[in-house]
């Protein structure tokens, strides 16, 4: 009974106690639920901005898309620099469990250098996340086969193709087209300068010489890009968003192939440059520099020893002699002196000199010779010019002085940069006062002027300064910028690209013009001129005047001999003619290095280069 | 639905078979949801999907037959089924099979077992067993029985070592303890016992991973690619899914995999994502019918067994959601426990419906045994 009412008892008071405790267990629950709602109400309602904006990042990348370079064209749109696809083997580390592994794999496959290998695995530390980087560019056809045909053994390893630039010519328009190649720290650096990093984003490639990098910005284009929903791999789930690139400007060129090939030719035995330039607007029709090389060697990376043999060869192939080559302008420049004489009235038309083979300055016994050691008798500046005479021009230049010529000489262009539209340009030298103080520390002596009349010395030029420095001859005073470029393209309307003459001399006397045209022109088509045997014949009556700039000091009364010297130190041939002689359109300058006489190496060069122009027609429609 | 709520089951057609209809129309609605969410958390996977249903049939099944047994046969089994536990967890310390660096399985050479799942049943049905033999709120010296019946097969799972587990093992058998009464002064003062076993436990018996995991839960953007990655993605998709989400299998952390373990272990964030606050309160408003109408059986049971039993699986199952909802969110530490009944999963998702068919059985066998 005790023990029953007892029990009784017990089993509601235990059953009160759970009860009491089920009720706060579930309070405790709830709680705790409150706590996730809490919880939930914080990260959903409140973060909710936050944590969008995340998952959008998390999701959607904007991947970059490079616009097609420009294309380059000869003046009858021939292409010169154009895009092929090329197929690259290319690998995304993310993808890759092993890369020791698999780079030995496809070892097996395919040849690559550890030169390749090392330049891979040092990309792949640098690079951003999910990028695929080159292991292998420029595959051929059967490693592409094999490699698709062995594309499953392979996750994250792809063949990507891409548009490649190529130089169809090879080394005819190296030095005119320059090259492009991949952009390095310091090119990202001035990019970055100039605020045009952000445009670079999908670009590997830069213009690194000549026109492709004088015209970088053109032929770049503008970029486009994707936004595209990636998952957490990095694969491209599907494209949301797309601003297509814009193509860099296609550019057309006044050079011609046919007169960049005859130029090719007409040089090969020779060290030296040939440049053509229209001389009434400066548009640029060839532009040679031998020797050359290709191009096409530097867009994917030169190799070191390919490089190494440009680089330490004694020809020198990496000069582009045609702007950079600085040459004595030898008797070159005697119209463009004869013309300052005319001017000033140190001269006339009927002004004749004795000479007797060589000159002196007043209480002096040195003698400065005459290419003619029993000297020419008496001449007036159409002998002068035509044959040549040295102690003519001494006697002017004398008279003129260092001042005047240096100051007349600057105004046609010698001495500064011509403005070409590539920026390996040197500005040679135009000596004056001021320079050789400078320069040397001594003073200008007279003894000074008397070679520099005839273009020795100190001064130099390039081919393409001496050619530029000719036109106010033939302009009546206007000096053209010249320029390779003469339209632009981009795809849809053509520009024109055309830089106005400048008037860099104002004459007292017109005429003045005419009697300079008229000595070279008889240079070249009266008997005894010193071009008349190159241009015997031709179909076109053209003018010019010979150069031989001599390299090697010659003893005063030791005579000069082609073979007894080091054939490095011979004498340098030049040649300035243009055609036709009352009307020009072409202008041709052509210097052979230690190649001999100009009348006699130089001048049948610029012969051949404009009877081809005259036969193709190059420049007919202007 | 009222009438059902409170319990009436001898209304129910389904009591015939001792199912409790209020606690199974939750359950099913809680599979219901779970296995939708699971759809799109699979990346659609039909396989998957499969296996799921197949899992969960296996589950009401396993559910259905426990419902059968009577309490008294389940009071009776009680410390044999302990016994034979804590043997099986000898084996499995001794000749266990090693999976992701933890000693956890027996192979029985058609099928892997873990013999903790049945530890997770068998330590508070053995404590509550012990107490219930003796007249309630218990003594400390059938309080101390209590602990080593829960001590023993804990520090056995926990040297396997399975942390979560072991502490949830634990935490059962302390609901019991808890439930039968004890007093609230020996509470308070267990309470300051753990928190002065909390150093020893970091320092001694934690493993390096498992510190690993809680540094990355005090800090998580510390290590974004690393180990800070599940939790920070995780948070981002909730975050994300703001009021009412960004659709069913639109959530795009989940589609495209930016969330890890996203099926299994971090399903709570995809259905955050895809269906908002709202589906969290929906699928926490289910999770609470649940656990109250499991306390309402457990208070209505016929004898302390019973309730004890009941009341602990139920209290354990809230214990489950909760720290999976907290480690999701980014409440708690990482630490591997499912949702119950919509990660996707195996063995785990047996044991907690044998649970619900001790609940049911417990809820249903009652009225006969009451009855003269």
């Amino acid at each position: 009974m005790f023990k029953k009412r007892v029990a009784i008892q017990d089993f509601a008071a235990e059953s009160r106690l759970f009860n009491q405790r089920a009720v706060f267990a579930i309070l405790f629950v709830v709680l705790m639920f409150g706590i996730i709602v809490f919880n939930q109400y914080q990260l959903q309602i409140v973060s909710y901005q936050d944590y969008q904006t995340r998952s959008e990042g998390n999701r959607i990348k904007v991947v970059p898309l490079a616009p097609n370079r420009g294309l380059i064209y000869d003046r009858s749109g021939i292409l010169l620099a154009e895009n092929r696809p090329v197929f690259s083997l290319e690998l995304i580390p993310e993808q890759i469990n092993d890369m020791a592994a698999t780079l030995a794999e496809l070892a097996t496959l395919i040849e690559f250098t550890t030169e390749q290998q090392d330049a891979f695995l040092k990309q792949v530390r640098a690079q951003r996340r999910f990028n695929s980087i080159a292991l292998k560019e420029q595959l051929d056809d059967q490693e592409v086969a094999i490699l698709a045909a062995n594309q499953h053994r392979f996750p994250g390893v792809t063949v990507e193709a891409r548009l490649s630039r190529h130089y169809p010519f090879g080394d005819l328009f190296t030095h005119a087209l320059g090259y492009i190649g991949k952009i390095n720290t310091r090119e990202l650096q001035q990019l970055e300068l100039d605020g045009e990093a952000a445009n670079y984003a999908a670009s590997r490639d830069i213009g690194k010489i000549g026109l492709e990098r004088f015209y970088q910005r053109e032929l770049h284009g503008t970029m486009g890009y994707q936004e595209v929903e990636v998952n957490n791999r990095g694969r491209l789930i599907r494209v949301l968003r797309s601003v297509p690139a814009v193509s860099g400007q296609n550019i057309q060129l006044g050079l011609d192939v046919g007169l960049q090939l005859t130029a090719q030719q007409i040089l090969k035995q020779h060290r030296g440059a040939i440049v053509a330039i229209d001389p009434r607007d400066g548009a640029v029709l060839a532009f040679y520099s031998n020797p050359s090389y290709d191009p096409n060697l530097f867009v994917h990376g030169i190799s070191s020893a390919n490089y190494n043999e440009l680089l330490n060869s004694r020809d020198r192939p990496l000069i582009n002699r045609v702007t950079q080559g600085v040459y004595p302008p030898a008797s070159t420049i005697k119209p463009h002196l004869a013309l300052l004489g005319l001017e000033s009235r140190t001269i006339t038309t009927s002004t004749k000199i004795w000479d007797p083979g060589y000159y002196t300055l007043p209480n002096s016994d040195h003698r400065f010779r005459d290419h003619i050691r029993w000297g020419h008798g008496w001449v007036d500046v159409y002998t002068a010019i035509t044959k040549s005479c040295d102690t003519f021009f001494y006697d002017m230049g004398i008279k003129l002085g260092i001042d005047r010529i240096s100051e007349y000489m600057q105004k046609m262009g010698f001495g500064e940069k011509t403005g070409i539209d590539i920026l390996e340009e040197s500005s040679a030298n135009m000596p004056s006062r001021g320079w050789k103080r400078a320069r040397h520390n001594q003073p200008w002596y007279p003894g000074d002027t008397v070679p520099l009349s005839i273009g020795q010395s100190y001064w130099t030029t390039t081919p393409l300064q001496l050619a530029v420095a000719t036109t106010p001859l033939l302009n009546r005073g206007k000096l053209v910028t010249p320029h390779m470029v003469t339209a632009f393209n981009n795809g849809e309307t053509t520009a024109a690209h055309i830089i106005p003459p400048r008037q860099v001399l104002e004459v007292e006397n017109e005429q003045n013009y005419a009697v300079v045209m008229d000595t070279m022109h008889q240079t070249v088509s009266t008997l005894g001129g010193t071009a008349y045997r190159a241009f015997l014949g031709a179909e076109y009556r053209s003018a010019g005047k010979t150069g031989t700039a001599q390299l090697a000091a010659i003893a005063q009364d030791a005579k000069y001999d082609a073979d007894a010297i080091d054939e490095r130190l011979r004498d340098n041939a030049m040649y300035l003619g243009y055609a036709p002689y009352d009307n020009p359109t072409i202008l041709v300058v052509v210097a052979l290095e230690n190649a001999g006489g100009g009348g006699s190496n130089a001048a049948p060069l610029a012969r051949q280069l404009m009877d081809y122009y005259f036969a193709a027609g190059v420049n007919r429609d202007d | 639905m009222t009438d059902n709520f409170t319990g009436n089951a001898r209304h129910s057609r389904l009591a015939q078979f001792h199912i409790d209809t209020p606690l199974l129309l939750g359950l099913l609605a809680l599979i219901g949801f779970g296995l939708m969410v699971l759809y799109s958390a699979s990346g659609q996977s039909i396989v998957m999907m499969e296996r799921q249903i197949v899992r969960l049939g296996i589950a009401l099944a396993v559910m259905v037959a426990f419902a059968q047994i009577k309490p008294q046969t389940l009071k009776r089994w009680s410390f044999p089924l302990f016994v034979v536990g804590v043997a099986l967890l000898v084996a499995v310390m001794l000749v266990g099979s090693v999976g992701k660096g933890a000693q956890r399985w027996l192979d029985l050479g058609f099928m892997m077992f873990q013999p903790s799942e049945i530890m997770k049943l068998a330590v508070p049905m053995a404590v509550a067993w012990f107490i219930a033999s003796h007249s309630l709120p218990p003594r400390i010296l059938h309080l101390l029985g209590g602990v080593i019946l829960c001590a023993v097969p804990t520090l056995l799972i926990a040297q396997q070592p399975d942390l979560g587990t072991s502490i949830l093992i634990a935490t059962a058998g302390v609901f019991v303890l808890f439930l039968s009464g004890m007093s609230w002064r020996l509470i308070a003062l267990i309470a300051g016992l753990i928190s002065a076993f909390l150093p020893i436990l970091w320092l001694f018996l934690m493993r390096e991973y498992q510190r690993q995991r809680v540094l990355t839960f005090l800090n998580p953007e510390s290590d974004p690619l690393g180990s800070g990655y599940h939790i920070i993605q995780s948070k981002i998709a909730i975050g994300s899914g703001g009021f009412d989400g960004k659709g069913w299998l639109h959530g795009t952390q989940s589609q495209l995999e930016f969330l890890p373990e996203r099926h299994t272990d971090f399903i709570f964030a995809v259905l955050s994502e895809e269906f908002g606050m709202l589906g969290v309160l929906i699928l926490l408003a289910i999770y609470l019918f649940i656990i109250v109408r499991c306390m309402i059986i457990s208070s209505r049971a016929q004898d302390n067994y019973s309730k004890l039993v009941a009341g602990s699986f139920t209290l354990t199952f809230f214990v489950y959601v909760f720290v999976n909802i907290g480690m999701v969110s980014g409440l708690l530490p990482v630490v591997g426990v499912p949702l119950p009944l919509v990660s996707f999963g195996g063995t785990s998702m047996v044991t907690l419906m044998a649970a619900f068919g001790v609940i049911m059985s417990v809820g249903t066998h009652k009225r006969m045994l009451a009855a003269p």
